[in-house]
């Protein structure tokens, strides 16, 4: 391998090594509790709410925008499905369709403001990041709402059951073997293996873990292989010519925050599953933590270039560097500046590497 | 007396050879026109002058008063006496008269502004340039010529003896442009120089005392102001030159009416003064229409309404094959058939950043999708076609086209439009910046897809272009069609005639 192809591999995969490398590093500084496949489940539990949200991010910052108000809306929609099945006895479904809708409806006021009135996405969505932070509050009542039924709750801390979960397992495998010898990624392969193993060599595999496997995939889909998807890149790669290549640019839009919006709900709703209950604090700076995911995967804050995996890379840094901090006893203090300090090298080296090319 | 000549001037840029040993020179106190066609190297010697391309990266000398000068930078050239002004003016909004002034230059004491001393200083430079407006307004309120006004003004405050305007007229009303000259003027008086860059030849013959025709980045001929009849002269000096021989159309045979546009009329969106006044053409079959005018005739603006992408229609029809269209969007029009490879592709043709596949099926993805999911094999296939059959060179399809040079850039754009199966194509500035064996496949490209019943289209500054590859041109001044005439039938003098607005139809 020469030096420029060298550069290319160390530029494509930078962001897998790294979480490898902090992996490692976590896995001495804890003598080994980080990678026991307990932990690890674990992390990727703790990787859903974010991982989730940080799909829909990706689209939403490669049109070249951004949505600041993830946390207070995933919170609200949260709240709302806890508020529908808690006061008003609605099942599982309904409250979680009317969460759902909720989010679909707050993805549609974003996207008239942002898409047909012209203003900033980042305006709109600060006033809604205030907005619905004070909404929660009104649903809430200022409480926090529980218990849920078990139904709900089981979508955040339920395991499908063993053997359903190991043919879900073997059945990946093989399409991502099928898809490998194709492609020749026979990393990917392994890095499935691996991950249903560990899962499997634990409890099994969540339902929220497979929900967010089901969304990654989706979205890299849309990303990839859809009209729509193309028609997003182009317009956040240089909007004018998209428009003068026929793109209706705001029909996209139109499109694009709706569909954020019922995504955002989704992690909102895993959010409020998870912890058994809707809390006023539910989401809390979670849109920094979905950006920084999409940041670090290598999504471009000007626009037209990022991928769904780098995202989900991104986010599991995020929560590895939690989870391993935590597992450290380290003091809250120390992580937080630690977390910041990561993100900006990691978009340090993603810039530099970008200039070397 | 002399006090500045630029002698052998020559400045490359990779494939472009944009001066090619000029020779200019500069009296005291005097108005000096400098003339030529879009391109024909007015501003890279300007630039030269004004110290943007700085010594060393061209050929030839400056001498100032004498001296050999070598401006490293702006501030060079500013601090030996020269101000340019360009079309883009240097104002600050958002900021008032006095505060522009001074930008960069304030006035201080102890690094706390002295607003007073500005004040009164302002109120000194605008007199000086006869503008009465206070010094505390705010400079966007100011129309365009009160603005130019201001930017001599801060000019003349840096001790300007030599000053450069370019285009100064392009987007004054006449009283405004009545006034600029009186200014001009009276500095002239004064010893200031001014070296005045124009298309408009009856202005250059007005105003100057002196002017030199550029073409093809060399001094044709620096002349004394004559009577009347050196116009014809100026245009002559302008064009003259001979058309070369890679046009390789031959056949022209023309069939029916394929577009028709009637009276249309247009207004900016942007509240600028740029319109399309009762404009039209018929386009028939196996015909190149050409679309000839100066830079700010409308030429672009009018193509660009027709696709739906530029300012609001206020009349007009349009008729494709007989049938009218209402075309509101680029979306309608591309649907329709109608396609524009915009000027300047780069800012609004291509996705730099997008693989060379992506940017080719942007518009025609629908041709390989369903139920909206790209079927990506077919979508290579057809990519991969139209590479070769345009001769792109590119090392692979996902290669960002940022990369590419530009003949290759716009190949793809060319690319993307047939992909659509355009019935009507149309192509503003499709040459420039290409060098010459680009530039000949593109013609070739052109001339088989007019034999294959494709309405071609082309908006362009290059004369010799313009005459090589149409068969009808269509002249634009002020945004409207000042003459419609047989390429055959006629000769660059009187194109260039009716572009500078000299023959009112």
């Amino acid at each position: 391998m020469n030096g420029t192809r060298m550069l290319f591999f160390i530029r494509r995969h930078m962001m897998i090594m790294a979480l490898v490398l902090i992996w490692g590093l976590m896995a001495a500084l804890t003598r080994g509790i980080f990678i026991a496949p307990g932990n690890l489940s674990n992390l990727f539990l703790q990787t859903v709410t974010v991982g989730i949200a940080a799909c829909g991010m990706t689209l939403i910052i490669v049109a070249g925008h951004i949505d600041l108000s993830v946390g207070s809306v995933a919170g609200f929609t949260g709240a709302v499905a806890a508020v529908l099945q808690v006061r008003y006895g609605w099942n599982t479904s309904f409250a979680i369709a009317g969460a759902l809708f909720a989010g679909l409806l707050i993805g549609v006021w974003h996207g008239y403001w942002i898409a047909l009135r012209r203003v900033p996405a980042f305006i709109v969505t600060l006033a809604s990041m205030l907005a619905f932070r004070g909404a929660i509050l009104g649903v809430t009542g200022g409480a926090t709402v529980s218990p849920l039924a078990s139904s709900f709750k089981s979508l955040g801390t339920d395991y499908v059951p063993p053997v359903p979960g190991a043919v879900i397992a073997v059945v990946v495998v093989v399409l991502c073997l099928v898809f490998s010898f194709r492609a020749r990624l026979f990393a990917l392969s392994a890095a499935a293996l691996g991950f249903f193993a560990i899962l499997l060599a634990n409890e099994g595999i969540p339902y929220s873990v497979l929900l967010l496997l089901f969304i990654v995939i989706l979205f890299e889909f849309i990303s990839r292989r859809t009209v729509f998807g193309r028609h997003i890149y182009a317009i956040g790669g240089n909007c004018e010519a998209a428009r003068l290549s026929g793109v209706n640019v705001r029909a996209r839009e139109m499109l694009l925050f709706p569909l954020f919006g019922v995504i955002v709900a989704v992690s909102g709703v895993v959010m409020t599953a998870r912890l058994n209950a809707a809390t006023t604090s539910a989401g809390v700076n979670m849109e920094l933590d979905a950006i920084a995911a999409c940041v670090i995967g290598g999504t471009s804050l000007m626009g037209g270039e990022g991928s769904i995996t780098g995202a989900i890379i991104g986010a599991l840094i995020m929560s590895s560097l939690d989870n391993g901090m935590s597992l450290m006893n380290l003091d809250i203090t120390y992580q937080y500046v630690i977390k910041g300090l990561i993100l900006m090298l990691a978009v340090w080296a993603d810039i530099s590497t970008r200039r070397a090319r | 007396m002399t006090i500045l000549e630029m002698r052998g001037i020559v400045k490359e840029f990779p494939g472009v050879k944009a001066l090619d040993g000029v020779t200019f020179d500069v009296r005291g106190g005097e108005v000096h026109a400098l003339v030529g066609e879009n391109g024909a190297g007015k501003s890279t010697l300007m630039k030269i002058l004004g110290g943007i391309y700085p010594a060393g990266s061209f050929e030839g000398k400056i001498i100032l008063d004498g001296r050999t000068a070598e401006f490293t930078c702006i501030k060079d050239s500013e601090r030996a006496g020269i101000a340019v002004i360009h079309q883009e003016l240097a104002i600050v909004a958002q900021m008032s008269v006095c505060e522009n002034l001074y930008l960069g230059c304030e006035l201080a004491r102890h690094g706390v502004l002295d607003r007073g001393a500005m004040l009164s200083g302002a109120k000194a430079m605008l007199s000086r340039v006869g503008l009465a407006v206070a010094p505390d307004r705010m400079a966007g309120t100011l129309g365009t010529g009160e603005q130019q006004l201001l930017e001599i003004a801060k000019a003349l405050s840096k001790n300007a003896r030599i000053l450069v305007l370019d285009e100064p007229t392009a987007s004054l009303s006449e009283t405004e442009a009545r006034r600029l000259f009186g200014i001009l003027g009276q500095l002239r008086q004064k010893g200031v120089s001014c070296i005045y860059i124009s298309h408009r030849l009856e202005e250059v013959i007005e105003l100057s005392d002196r002017v030199t025709v550029l073409r093809d980045g060399k001094t044709v001929e620096t002349a004394l102001r004559g009577p009347m009849a050196a116009k014809d002269r100026l245009v002559a000096l302008m064009v003259g030159r001979p058309l070369a021989g890679f046009y390789p159309r031959k056949k022209r045979v023309y069939g029916k009416t394929i577009f028709e546009v009637r009276d249309w009329s247009a207004d900016a969106d942007d509240f600028s003064e740029r319109a399309v006044r009762g404009a039209g053409f018929s386009l028939r079959e196996g015909e190149i229409l050409g679309l000839a005018g100066l830079v700010g005739a409308g030429r672009s603006e009018f193509v660009m309404s027709l696709f739906g992408a530029w300012g609001s229609k206020l009349s007009g029809t349009m008729r494709l094959c007989g049938r009218e269209l209402d075309i509101r969007s680029p979306r309608d029009a591309i649907r329709e058939g109608i396609c524009l490879a915009t000027e300047d592709r780069k800012r609004y043709g291509l996705v730099l950043d997008e693989g060379v596949r992506g940017n080719i099926t942007l518009p025609g993805i629908a041709a390989f999708s369903r139920f909206g999911v790209v079927k990506k094999s077919a979508e290579a296939r057809g990519a991969g076609r139209f590479i070769q059959m345009l001769g792109i060179k590119t090392p692979s399809i996902e290669q960002k086209v940022r990369a590419l040079s530009g003949g290759n850039q716009q190949k793809i754009v060319l690319a993307k439009w047939l992909m659509t199966k355009p019935r009507v194509l149309i192509l503003d500035e499709p040459t420039r910046g290409i060098d010459v064996g680009a530039r000949a496949e593109i013609y070739g490209i052109l001339a088989r897809l007019v034999d294959e019943g494709v309405g071609v289209i082309v908006v362009s500054s290059d004369m010799q272009e313009l005459f090589g590859l149409c068969d009808t041109l269509l002249v634009m001044a002020g945004g409207r069609v000042t003459a419609t005439l047989e390429a055959a039938g006629t000769d660059q003098r009187t194109v260039m005639r009716h572009a500078t607005g000299e023959i009112q139809v």
